[in-house]
């Protein structure tokens, strides 16, 4: 079992005749994900990687059965793709790959997301993977294994770094989830761990956080009050200076302890969860917890 | 990206927010002349991006020529905080009763904006908000309505600003509300909003942070950004390269992929018992140049004894890593400081099979990798 993405999901890309579309789209078709439509403005009726193409991500669903949407549309035209994708009828999971879309945009999609059932992960993330069945985004798929656990984290590359870890153990992946890491996302961490509670295979969590804002201390006392699927952790930026900006629009420490490694380490702590000090420690951790 | 004090303020004048007369200098003469201009007492303010310029001793008070001479001199190529002062704003004095804070930024908790008003202006805003939240009045705004008037009435009331004032407070917090959303604006602030004795509102101080994702439709505020760039001069060749980059203490150079895995490295460093000299991050999908330039910036800090790369590929390619790695160590005679480099991830294999063994160590973990670096950092060092 799995949560977000199944067999039968219906995967739409939104920008799929650029670069970047087109290469994960070819990515995705190899990995096994059920890749049944394009949605490009003025390139409806062209095909890529044998993948037909629409106007709208409308049309697309409704003559594709189309029911999730992979955005890889430049930032200056993504919030607008967003937008396009949660008002469509019928796709009920938006995953928004796309880096570097003005907050002001995601403030907007944000609103319209509330008035909506729709799923919106990302944008700035590596997207959702099923291992053996599905990947929506641009994750290695070589590197995951299925199995019982899942995995949500804000950043990309250290969910693939925590995954090899385990995977080098033996220890396979229901889920693994790329939240991202802007200041506005749709799916958090209380999100996706809700799914993962809610999963009857899913046996333990790995939640990869790291410093700015307080989603992982909120996680924290939503583990603590509301999970019964054991938790792992894992923060990084322990080293960051505060004021300073480490990439992600999120990492950045404020200088008044708030949002920092160690409080969301210690709310992690006080909520049942282990912290690793590294990757190779949250493995340990998740081997104890199995 | 943000904004020095002169430009916001021609930002908020041009919107219709009262500021004091002033003009920019950047000679001890021109700045003479413009006090004479303006009239006296006026202020002289360094123009770089310093929080408590004041306290730094970067904004004087003058009340004749020979005072706004020596201050001139003082602050004009002063070091403020590490930034170099070549600018400084000459502005009226404005003799006031009452200090407001207003601000508009973006609350990412509630994912919506946010207008703040309060009476305890003039200060660190930051202190008050964590000494006496209560003290700061709050309206979330609706981003698919924007702002509406009773809104910006609604929180001026709450903040308990004087009500000979309220209506000319709340039609500044209406503009800047709508500067931010205009000018993709991440924080607009005045601290202090200045009430004069004739109930008179004037904006003593403009913070304008701008979305740097944004400034692709903000053609006129991403020029002001070229003026407004400033400081480390490695920060700004990154910013040049257009890394995500930032300067520490240490000697462990590092450069990965991905602000998570970057900052991960940078804690293992600092577990194995080293310090980071830096956080590089080359972003998603870098190809050889890019790795080239990366390798450059680290070497060019000299405080730099040892360097360590971890990419861990989706996007980006361990081949097209390798060949940037390769393509950058091949130009010198002798490789001036060690690099180890771990590879994982799309096209690992084919990197590390690219890799020249004679120019960098090739660990195959992370955590070998960051502890080999840490060793070579400390001999180095002995």
């Amino acid at each position: 079992m799995s949560v977000l993405v199944d067999e039968n999901t219906r995967v739409v890309v939104q920008g799929i005749t650029g670069g970047e579309g087109k290469f994960h789209t070819e990515q995705m078709l190899e990995y096994g994900t059920n890749v049944v439509a394009g949605a490009v403005p003025g390139r409806g009726g062209q095909e890529v990687a044998g993948v037909p193409v629409y106007d709208t991500v409308q049309q697309a669903a409704r003559e594709e059965d189309a029911n999730a949407a992979v955005v890889f549309v430049p930032p200056a035209f993504a919030g607008d793709a967003c937008f396009e994708a949660l008002d469509a009828r019928g796709i009920d999971l938006v995953v928004a790959i796309t880096e570097g879309i003005p907050t002001q945009d995601m403030a907007r999609v944000y609103r319209k997301l509330q008035e909506t059932d729709t799923h919106l992960v990302g944008p700035n993330c590596p997207g959702v993977i099923t291992p053996g069945v599905a990947k929506l985004g641009i994750l290695p798929g070589n590197i995951f294994s299925s199995g019982n656990v899942g995995l949500v984290s804000r950043s990309g590359t250290l969910t693939y770094q925590v995954v090899d870890n385990l995977t080098n153990r033996g220890i396979g992946q229901s889920t693994a989830i790329g939240i991202g890491g802007d200041p506005i996302i749709g799916t958090d961490f209380i999100g996706a761990l809700e799914q993962f509670e809610a999963d009857p295979d899913t046996h333990a969590v790995v939640m990869c956080g790291e410093i700015g804002g307080e989603d992982e201390e909120e996680a924290a006392r939503y583990i603590g009050e509301h999970m019964d699927t054991p938790v792992a952790g894992f923060i990084a930026g322990r080293t960051a200076p505060p004021g300073k900006r480490m990439g992600h629009a999120g990492a950045i420490v404020s200088g008044s302890g708030t949002g920092t490694a160690q409080s969301k380490i210690t709310a992690l702590e006080d909520n049942g969860v282990p912290v690793g000090d590294t990757p190779e420690e949250v493995a340990d951790h998740v081997e104890d917890l199995l | 990206m943000r904004l020095h004090e002169y430009q916001a303020k021609q930002v908020f004048a041009d919107a219709g927010i009262p500021t004091p007369a002033s003009q920019l200098a950047e000679t001890v003469d021109q700045a003479v002349d413009a006090a004479e201009e303006i009239g006296y007492p006026v202020a002289i303010k360094a123009q770089v991006h310093v929080g408590g310029r004041g306290k730094a001793g970067g904004i004087k008070l003058v009340e004749d020529k020979a005072e706004a001479e020596e201050a001139a001199e003082a602050i004009l190529g002063m070091d403020l905080k590490g930034y170099h002062v070549s600018k400084v704003l000459v502005e009226e004095a404005v003799d006031f009763v009452n200090e407001l804070y207003v601000g508009v930024t973006m609350d990412r908790g509630e994912g919506r904006p946010v207008a703040m008003v309060s009476t305890k202006g003039g200060v660190n805003i930051e202190e008050v908000a964590e000494e006496d939240p209560d003290a700061i009045a709050r309206e979330h705004i609706d981003p698919a309505f924007g702002m509406h008037p009773f809104q910006a009435r609604k929180v001026v009331y709450e903040a308990g600003v004087d009500r000979e004032v309220a209506n000319d407070v709340a039609s500044v917090l209406t503009t800047l509300y709508q500067l931010w959303d205009d000018r993709d604006g991440a924080d607009t602030e005045i601290n202090p909003l200045m009430i004069t004795a004739d109930d008179e509102v004037i904006a003593a101080d403009a913070v304008m942070n701008i979305d740097g994702d944004a400034l692709f439709r903000q053609p006129e505020i991403a020029e002001m950004g070229e003026e407004a760039a400033e400081g480390d001069e490695l920060e700004q060749k990154a910013d040049e390269y257009g890394f995500d980059y930032v300067r520490l203490s240490g000697n462990v150079g590092i450069i990965g992929n991905g602000a998570g895995l970057v900052m991960t490295t940078l804690d293992l460093v600092d577990y194995y018992g080293g310090e980071p000299a830096n956080f590089l991050d080359v972003g998603g999908g870098a190809k050889a140049d890019r790795i080239a330039n990366a390798l450059d910036m680290v070497f060019s800090d000299d405080n730099v004894d040892s360097v360590v790369f971890n990419i861990f590929g989706g996007i980006t390619r361990g081949d097209e890593v390798a060949n940037g790695i390769n393509q950058a160590l091949e130009q010198f005679d002798e490789i001036p400081k060690p690099v180890t480099v771990r590879l994982a991830g799309t096209n690992a294999e084919e990197g590390m099979e690219i890799l020249n063994e004679d120019l960098v160590t090739v660990e195959h973990t992370l955590e070998d990798a960051v502890q080999r670096a840490v060793e070579y950092a400390k001999e180095v060092e002995a």
